[in-house]
């Protein structure tokens, strides 16, 4: 069981950061997952006061915000666009639309947890953290640096000249995945991320250039075995290791074909 | 901690805890047709509207509810009879015990989307479990309420 002393609404992000260094105390973001926890916080500091619930689109980039709602990415028609529809294939299998409205972008990308579709999603684009302290960092860096009491603010992703795809696999409808992957086609080439490994979402680049364009099912069968064999996958209650391994190269594979039609 | 929200269209001021949920601060004030399912965030029993969405109120904080307006079955009572009297009479519920945070949400759903398809009626009610009807009355009841209120608007 969560207990929480006393809950404080930040009015500005050094009071937040202030207050998020003493141990006993934690930020909420959406509160889904940390309301499963146990534990005895004593300041819960919330962030809702600061602004960060929007996701702002430029020529070059979106900034969204760390309070940002899981459902108001998914319909977000500029970066549906975008992302060619990829969001909401990422998102709308999420529990449900009442969950998507409080848990947070912010929530998830912080956490790093290996189930989540958003930062397998985001991931495979050119996505960065803002950390109130950190400063800018490529979200490929922050997804492996350790925990620390830093703020996320916001994430950036730029618009990128690519193609994406995404697709899961679970195995009920509303279930944590068993496994997630998201492909980008860039100038650069293919990379995908792969999440839920159960480990947290990594990225793999075409560093081989297996899978030119034009793209066909030998080469895009290539590089999901190129993926494969760099992820390692481990076995927990949703999925065996192997199983998760097959999983890596039917899905990558299925993404870069669909790539290869967009392309 | 004093917090200050909008309950069905009335003001309210009332002391609570800071780990008080929604949920119990709402069955406190006598809204019981919110209900406490799985606790876990997953049944969608405990549906309510924040600011006009649907959200699971055994997830917020009521330190979080202050300054916005909630909204329960309690509040839209004329909305929410008319749609449940149809889904019972079409016999789409059995225990009835998910149907608030059902109407809740299929509610949510057609102010959205006065005409959603099979799809994106399954995709939207995906986080309303259901331990009974195995859902497909549910989704005729709901079908038949959109054609139901198609005739009534063309009549």
């Amino acid at each position: 069981m969560l207990t929480i002393r006393e809950y404080k609404q930040a009015a500005t992000l050094e009071e937040a950061w202030q207050l998020n260094q003493k141990r006993p105390n934690r930020l909420l973001g959406g509160m889904l997952w940390m309301r499963l926890s146990k534990g005895n916080v004593q300041t819960a500091i919330d962030l809702s006061a600061l602004g960060l619930d929007t996701i702002e689109e430029t020529e070059t980039e979106f900034r969204i915000g760390a309070m940002v709602s899981l459902r108001q990415l998914e319909l977000h028609e500029g970066f549906t666009a975008y992302s060619e529809g990829a969001n909401k294939e990422a998102l709308r299998h999420i529990v449900g639309v009442q969950f998507r409205n409080l848990a947070t972008v912010g929530g998830s990308v912080f956490g790093r947890f290996g189930f989540s579709d958003v930062l397998t999603l985001l991931l495979v684009m050119d996505s960065y953290v803002e950390l109130y302290k950190g400063g800018i960092v490529p979200l490929a860096d922050f997804v492996n640096m350790p925990y620390d009491r830093d703020i996320l603010v916001r994430i950036i992703v730029k618009k990128t000249a690519a193609h994406y795809s995404y697709k899961s696999v679970r195995i009920s409808k509303t279930d944590f995945p068993v496994l997630t992957c998201a492909a980008a086609l860039t100038q650069e080439g293919v990379q995908a991320a792969v999440g839920a490994r159960p480990a947290k979402a990594a990225l793999v680049k075409d560093a081989e250039q297996l899978a030119t364009l034009p793209m066909t099912a030998e080469k895009a069968q290539a590089f999901a075995e190129y993926a494969a064999g760099l992820l390692p996958t481990e076995t927990n209650p949703r999925g065996s290791a192997a199983y998760r391994t097959h999983l890596i190269k039917v899905l990558t594979a299925r993404c870069l074909t669909e790539l290869g039609g967009k392309a | 901690m004093e917090i200050t929200l909008t309950l069905n269209g009335k003001k309210l001021t009332r002391m609570v805890e800071a780990d008080t949920v929604l949920l119990d601060f709402l069955r406190k004030e006598g809204c019981y047709s919110v209900k406490r399912g799985c606790d876990t965030t997953n049944c969608g029993l405990c549906t309510v509207f924040m600011d006009d969405k649907p959200v699971l109120s055994c997830a917020i904080l009521a330190a979080r509810a202050a300054g916005h307006s909630i909204v329960t079955m309690e509040g839209m009572q004329q909305e929410a009879a008319e749609f449940g009297a149809f889904i019972a009479d079409q016999g789409a519920e059995q225990c009835g015990f998910c149907n608030p945070g059902m109407i809740m949400n299929a509610i949510a759903l057609l102010r959205e989307n006065s005409e959603p398809t099979e799809e994106e009626i399954k995709e939207f009610l995906a986080g309303n479990l259901c331990r009974c009807s195995g859902y497909e009355g549910q989704l005729r009841g709901i079908q038949n309420f959109i054609a139901w209120k198609k005739a009534q608007a063309q009549a």
